[in-house]
């Protein structure tokens, strides 16, 4: 006698069983009939136990992943609840804030759980100066505030060399 | 009628490509950005999506590739245009099921679609004829280039592109082929080839992707992660783990299906071939899977190359918002068999009689 298996979802008997290798790991989801057909488990073309696991956290960082949880994300009010019902996050930030939840996810999903590929350099350096001339912008109004006029003319030198960087392309034709 | 120009016009997929080829009828690779600091289509509010429409519709209008391209507004189309829209693939099903503040823009010569608001703020695509990610790979990265300075994607180093839905994180690059496997359909192979290919990580769908079946023996098989390899990673070994074998497979199941059954394989291509001359109520399942059997009919010798430019041409103009576009009006489904009978009568009367001999 094989040992009965519960749903990963509702914890009630699991009847159709699920195998697939994602990265040279075996994952294995175990469902009722009920669940299975809510998910779409039955389609066999269209179903990918990644795309699964996206959708049901419970079967990747356990049942109390969701209910238990108190996360939002500050950016956009998302919560681990509205992912779970949605499949999608609320916005770039939650990557952030569910750092926890996704983490364990993405190792179940992808071949590695860091980017390996193209890197958008002319925008990281663009968005990189914009950060520091924020930054150089406030120290210097902070300085003249504390009439420290020696630290703002240092920062304001700095903030023109920087800003001579960030000159915007000419528009397109 | 707003989609009228760009149906009239040649197009990639209908006439203004290489013609297909046997077994790979196109290739797709398809990118995913979003803008920093903003909610995600499906989590912001009205006001942002429309904010988010114009702020990307501005930076894709400075594309050189999408100059005297046309900009769409899925707001501004009736269901049946967004329909003829999904049929050709230019727009995905998700985009055209009316979400408020969808937009597409589509290059003149409809090789490439920049949607808006679809499940990310952007997904670029890029379809060509025939078989080859090299050239694909060359235009949509020289877009994504040129958007890169226009607009602030969401990326991190640890992470890369940020996406919606974790499944796309990474790359953001989905690459596939649509694949005509008659051959492993006849030989009841197919199962087997899809869960080789599923257990590989990579997805084997139906002709219009997620959840759609697979009439006329028409597949689309694509990678299933985006993180963890480059995107040269990603295509190589969805090239030669996946595509290559299968069409190693296919090419074997039809030597041996000629070999073993030639009367068979020539009675089904020719009663399909006087069927779509003759018919006069086709249904789209119908039509798909005979059109199907006139193209491998061309692989075999019997039909002349030449034919296969019409014929992948019909395989999308007799779907059925095609079908109702042309009737200027949306019509019954009977009728619509009808219509779509009349064009196939007409359109494949001058296919010469098939030359069994080669």
């Amino acid at each position: 006698m094989g040992e009965s298996l519960v749903c990963d979802i509702c914890g009630k008997l699991a009847t159709v069983h699920l195998t697939q290798i994602i990265n040279n790991q075996i994952q294995k989801v175990d469902l009722c009939e009920e669940c299975a057909q809510q998910k779409g488990v039955t389609d066999p073309e269209g179903f990918s136990l990644a795309d699964f696991m996206a959708k049901n956290i419970e079967a990747t960082a356990g049942p109390d992943a969701v209910a238990g949880s108190s996360l939002v994300c500050p950016s956009c009010g998302c919560t681990p609840r509205d992912f779970k019902r949605t499949g999608r996050l609320g916005c770039p930030e939650c990557y952030e804030a569910f750092d926890s939840l996704i983490k364990p996810m993405l190792k179940n999903m992808h071949r590695g759980d860091h980017h390996t590929g193209k890197v958008p350099h002319e925008l990281l350096h663009r968005v990189g100066l914009r950060k520091a001339i924020n930054r150089l912008q406030d120290q210097l109004a902070h300085a003249v505030e504390q009439e420290k006029y020696e630290d703002a003319a240092r920062y304001r030198d700095e903030l023109d060399q920087l800003k001579s960087q960030s000159q915007p392309e000419p528009p397109a034709r | 009628m707003t989609i009228k120009p760009l149906l009239d016009a040649n197009a990639e997929l209908t006439s203004g490509g290489a013609p297909g080829e046997p077994i790979v009828m196109s290739s797709r690779i398809r990118l995913a950005r979003n803008l920093d600091g903003r909610a995600f289509p499906g989590w912001a509010k009205k006001a942002q999506r429309r904010e988010i429409l114009s702020a990307c519709e501005k930076a894709v209008a400075q594309l050189p590739q999408m100059q005297n391209g046309t900009v769409l507004r899925l707001d501004d189309l009736s269901e049946l245009e967004r329909q003829v829209l999904v049929e050709r693939h230019l727009i995905s099903r998700e985009l055209s099921q009316g979400e408020p503040s969808a937009g597409v823009i589509i290059s003149r010569d409809q090789a490439c679609s920049i949607m808006i608001n679809e499940e990310d703020h952007l997904r670029i695509q890029v379809l060509r004829t025939g078989h080859g990610f090299d050239d694909i790979w060359k235009v949509i990265e020289a877009i994504d280039n040129r958007l890169e300075t226009l607009l602030d994607f969401a990326f991190t180093a640890q992470l890369g592109y940020l996406t919606a839905c974790p499944t796309n994180l990474g790359t953001g690059m989905r690459a596939s082929v649509m694949l005509h496997l008659p051959g492993l359909v006849m030989a009841n192979h197919m199962e087997k080839v899809i869960r080789a290919v599923n257990q590989m990580g990579m997805v084997v769908r139906g002709l219009f992707g997620e959840g759609s079946d697979a009439t006329g023996s028409i597949f689309q098989i694509s990678n299933q992660q985006t993180l963890g390899e480059s995107e040269q990673e990603i295509i190589a070994r969805l090239e030669h783990e996946a595509i290559g074998s299968i069409i190693e497979q296919e090419k074997n199941a039809r030597a041996l299906l000629l070999e073993s059954k030639p009367e068979k394989i020539r009675d089904k291509i020719g009663r399909a071939y006087g069927i779509l001359q003759n018919g006069h109520l086709l249904s789209s399942a119908e039509a798909m899977s005979h059109l199907s059997l006139l193209r491998l009919g061309i692989d075999c010798g019997f039909i002349a190359e030449s034919w296969r430019g019409p014929i992948d041409r019909l395989l999308i103009e007799m779907q059925p918002g095609h079908i109702q576009l042309a009737a200027h009006e949306s019509i019954e489904s009977d009728m619509r068999d009808t219509a779509r009978a009349r064009l196939l009568r007409e359109e494949t009367r001058r296919i010469p009689p098939l030359d069994f001999e080669t």
